[in-house]
């Protein structure tokens, strides 16, 4: 089992950061993970993006020209992304920022409007776990309460702010499993 | 000690302080800034000395003094501030002093720019500064190897009384990994009699590269050959990947390529197709026998480096022309794929059957 997940969308977004939790909650259920940024000069401003592997041996390559699933936060990310991942794989595409479908018939695709339901939780910053919470929800790739408990970690001194990133992360979640395993 | 989610840069930083690592000296440049992030935070809650230098120069000298007091000292930089410190260096390595450097190589050459690159090859086994010296030099290919090699590093370096450098790229140092930092098995190091601790009640020592006697300076330099080969006896280090299983090419990749290659290979594995790869870890001292002995197996060699070609003159010392050796490789920062190598190693049997 491997998988291969590119987060991708504004710096700023918190990209880096729901990668990071993927990546951890990886590590707590005993996989073999690399968390991998672009760190090149597009960090400020431009798109921000980092990729993500599971798997169940060491992994290879951390970079990864064909990803399986893609998070896309903005458009110039579904643009970029969305042509390159795996047959099969799972598509998030943030609808509140993206007014496009899908181009691919062949992903899983989810929509979320990821800043609207961060803002109706009480911060339109807690859109990138809205995302991750889609993400899981669809992908289901990890336990849930790997996720969570990732997220109670990181924000271990703020606990407003854990209740806020959970609760987004929650509402993600359910969107994503209402709306099935997607189109084929 | 639990597995911790660490970038390299923020592993290097810690394992120096798990080796007792109490002094770093350096300056910041991009991408291995977090590493004095890291210690300047670090090193004062564990009573130790954090100082960022006006310059790559001065850090250079920084180190030297440091280390000439019998401390483990560490200084981190990128290619173009490696250059900066290269005159120190080889008073370093004419002092035969004990100091870790870290280069987290940027593409070059001049100012270039910040992605992954190893276009420093050349520059870090061959001495890099003026004068008959070498480093030895370990590339790491993972985060968990970094910090690994890191507490490795400190050890020879106090073995030898040589300057060790850490070779990574952009990627081993922003990328994150799990690490866990082991109780490092300590070697049977010598003890620092050498070291300039205050010479009350005992003869003074002196420590200098300045040797205006022709023969005193031919005596440092075959005592530093004589070092140099005890390092190709003792502490030639590599891995291997699929060579159990019989291959007719062998690949030949270090570091954050040798990862791309793993991943390559995994793929051929899935098509039938068996190749073999062997990773040197010193990157001085060269693995040259190991890698000529694998290369006898196969039926061709491929050198896949992130620069225009650069191991894989050791690659040629060690084959010595017994086989046909290949190159793919990219620079500046772009990273060669693993489709590319797939590609490259089809071709390449492609020729076996015409």
């Amino acid at each position: 089992m491997q998988v291969e997940v590119v987060m991708a969308g504004f710096g700023g977004q918190g990209l880096m950061l729901i990668g990071k939790l993927l990546a951890e909650a990886g590590m707590e259920a005993g996989l073999e993970v690399s968390w991998l940024p672009s760190y090149g000069p597009e960090m400020r401003g431009g798109t921000a993006n980092c990729t993500v592997v599971i798997s169940d041996r060491p992994v290879g390559s951390p970079i990864v020209k064909n990803p399986r699933d893609v998070v896309a936060m903005n458009l110039p990310s579904l643009d970029k992304f969305e042509p390159v991942m795996k047959a099969g794989g799972f598509l998030v595409i943030n609808s509140a920022l993206i007014n496009r479908e899908a181009s691919r018939s062949d992903v899983h695709v989810c929509r979320v409007p990821a800043n609207e339901i961060a803002l109706q939780c009480g911060n339109a910053r807690a859109a990138n776990m809205v995302a991750l919470g889609a993400y899981i929800g669809c992908a289901g790739i990890l336990p849930i309460q790997r996720i969570e408990h990732a997220i109670q970690e990181t924000f271990e001194k703020k606990p407003e702010l854990a209740k806020l990133n959970l609760q987004a992360f929650a509402r993600g979640l359910e969107l994503a499993q209402g709306q099935g395993k997607g189109a084929q | 000690m639990a597995k911790k989610l660490m970038k390299g840069c923020e592993a290097i930083g810690e394992a120096a302080i798990q080796a007792g690592c109490r002094h770093f000296f350096g300056y910041p440049i991009t991408p291995q800034s977090e590493v004095p992030e890291y210690l300047s935070r670090r090193l004062p809650a564990v009573g130790g000395v954090f100082v960022q230098a006006e310059s790559e120069v001065a850090a250079s000298n920084m180190i030297l003094g440091a280390a000439a007091t019998g401390t483990r000292v560490l200084t981190t930089s990128s290619s173009p501030g490696i250059s900066l410190m290269s005159e120190g260096i080889s008073y370093i390595a004419g002092c035969e002093l004990p100091v870790v450097l870290v280069n987290i190589v940027r593409g070059g050459p001049g100012l270039g720019g910040i992605l992954p690159a190893q276009s420093d090859y050349n520059q870090a086994t061959r001495g890099g500064g003026h004068g008959d010296y070498h480093l030895l030099v370990l590339a790491p290919a993972s985060v968990q190897e970094a910090a690994d090699l890191i507490g490795l590093g400190f050890d020879l370096a106090d073995k030898y009384r040589n300057p060790v450098m850490v070779i990574g790229d952009g990627m081993i140092g922003q990328m994150m990994e799990p690490v866990e930092f082991r109780k490092s098995p300590v070697l049977d190091l010598p003890p620092k009699d050498w070291a300039l601790t205050g010479a009350r009640g005992r003869k003074a020592r002196i420590i200098t590269s300045l040797f205006l006697n022709g023969e005193e300076l031919e005596a440092l330099n075959l005592r530093l050959k004589a070092k140099y080969e005890r390092m190709a006896r003792e502490d030639v280090r590599f891995s291997t990947y699929n060579v159990e299983a019989g291959y007719d090419v062998l690949i030949v990749a270090y570091g954050t390529t040798a990862r791309i290659c793993q991943t390559a290979i995994d793929l051929l594995r899935e098509k039938g197709v068996s190749v073999g790869m062997i990773r040197p870890i010193t990157l001085y001292p060269y693995p040259y026998e190991a890698v000529a002995k694998a290369a006898e197996a196969a039926r061709a060699v491929l050198t896949v480096e992130m620069s225009m070609g650069q191991m894989i003159d050791d690659v040629k010392l060690s084959v010595l022309g017994k086989r046909p050796i290949h190159f793919h490789g990219h620079a500046g920062g772009v990273i060669p794929t693993p489709d590319e190598v797939v590609e490259r190693i089809h071709s390449i049997r492609a020729g076996f059957q015409s």
